[in-house]
């Protein structure tokens, strides 16, 4: 059937929609292209036909259109609703994406990352006063300014504001100011003790 | 959401129901496409030949203006069915007549067939009476295996158990005062679980 295969690339979206970017899958979306060419191709010559004055292959140009237009919201919706994925990314992992993520993107869509990247800085540099509004922190209301954090990972050397230099090791306890760790409570490095 | 009013170009639900089958019955010769047909080996779709057309390929090519085909119900909508549905509809696996039963259906009232007033009213009783028994369940299935209980529904209503699960655990963690916990997000959580995964069978 028609467009079948750009179907399978929006099924390859459905299937992970639990937050996991599968691989971009160019090769798929370059058969889709073909046959989007040859529909158009196709198209063409039936219409010079018809100009040249045989009837009756209207009805097939119409199909031909239908398929043409399908194939396009099925890769369209893919790029889409992939780069809406790599937005909330940005949230998610901080401006800077695991390898492991970054491998299952394109050229095109790293770059739109980077972009966004630089988009999204320049704002929050541009609001909040002199020293700029970081929009990724207290997404939750903050209740305290310090909170008390256990490592779940070495993590090395941590550099506090006021100047001391503590080692984030593995089940060590703090007691850190809760804008400076809040990043890395999201990130999977510490957790958050609640009494 | 698949339970928005208005088609999103972009929506992936609305893409997978729009490619659900409908009976067609070619009324104008349609060259060169007969390979569309994969049970006939001709080259042309003569008139008179009945194939099944996704909606998106239907609704181009049967329309008041065109007649290329002429559209039938598929079977999950037919009178039979419809009163199976009026009969008792809790009791019916709409996720094997869907899986988009609600929304696909709402599609095929653009044919404007005989029996689209017919139709809707089915689908508004049928999702009236099966609401009572997903709000129920969502809100009173707390830590347990929720499948059993969203086998039979619809996208639609799987989406409504959703947000009915989603409320519950909400107001469960805020009773409980975990709202507060700074936590990882939940795709960094994800990623961590999967490389996890991979080292482990790495290992073995």
């Amino acid at each position: 059937m028609l467009a079948e295969k750009a179907l399978e690339l929006v099924r390859e979206l459905e299937r992970s929609i639990d937050g996991s970017l599968p691989p971009y899958n160019e090769d798929r979306v370059r058969q889709v292209l073909e046959e989007m060419r040859v529909l158009y191709e196709q198209n063409q010559k039936d219409v010079s036909a018809t100009v040249a004055g045989e009837s009756g292959l209207f009805s097939g140009v119409q199909v031909r259109h239908a398929a043409l237009e399908r194939n396009k919201r099925c890769l369209l919706a893919y790029l889409y609703n992939r780069i809406e994925q790599i937005k909330k990314m940005r949230w998610e992992f901080g401006s800077v994406l695991p390898t492991e993520v970054k491998y299952n993107l394109c050229e095109q869509e790293m770059q739109w990352f980077g972009r966004y990247n630089k988009l999204l800085a320049n704002y929050m540099m541009s609001i909040g006063g002199s020293g700029g509004l970081d929009l990724t922190q207290d997404m939750k209301p903050p209740k305290t300014l310090y909170v008390e954090v256990r490592c779940l990972a070495n993590h090395g050397e941590f550099e506090t504001q006021d100047g001391n230099v503590i080692v984030l090791k593995k089940n060590s306890q703090h007691f850190l100011l809760r804008s400076e760790c809040e990043h890395l409570i999201r990130q999977g490095i510490l957790e958050h003790i609640v009494h | 959401m698949t339970m928005k009013a208005s088609e999103n170009y972009f929506d992936i639900d609305d893409i997978l129901a729009s490619n659900e089958r409908i009976p067609c019955r070619v009324e104008l010769p349609i060259y060169r496409l007969g390979y569309l047909d994969s049970s006939h080996e001709s080259e042309h779709l003569l008139p008179g030949t009945k194939i099944e057309f996704p909606y998106w390929l239907g609704r181009a090519v049967c329309s008041r203006r065109r007649h290329i085909v002429r559209v039938d119900l598929p079977k999950q909508y037919r009178e039979g069915y419809r009163e199976i549905l009026s009969a008792d509809a809790t009791v019916v696996d709409l996720h094997k007549l869907g899986p988009y039963y609600y929304s696909f259906g709402t599609k095929l009232l653009h044919f404007e067939h005989v029996a689209s007033a017919d139709i809707a009213k089915s689908m508004v009783k049928t999702f009236q009476t099966r609401f009572r028994k997903i709000m129920d369940s969502s809100q009173n299935a707390y830590n347990e295996d929720t499948s059993k209980l969203t086998e039979k529904l619809d996208e639609a209503e799987r989406s409504l158990f959703r947000s009915g699960q989603f409320g519950l655990h909400d107001f469960q963690r805020w009773e409980t005062r975990k709202t507060e916990k700074l936590t990882t997000s939940n795709m960094v959580r994800n990623h961590q679980k999967r490389k996890r995964n991979v080292m482990d069978s790495n290992v073995d």
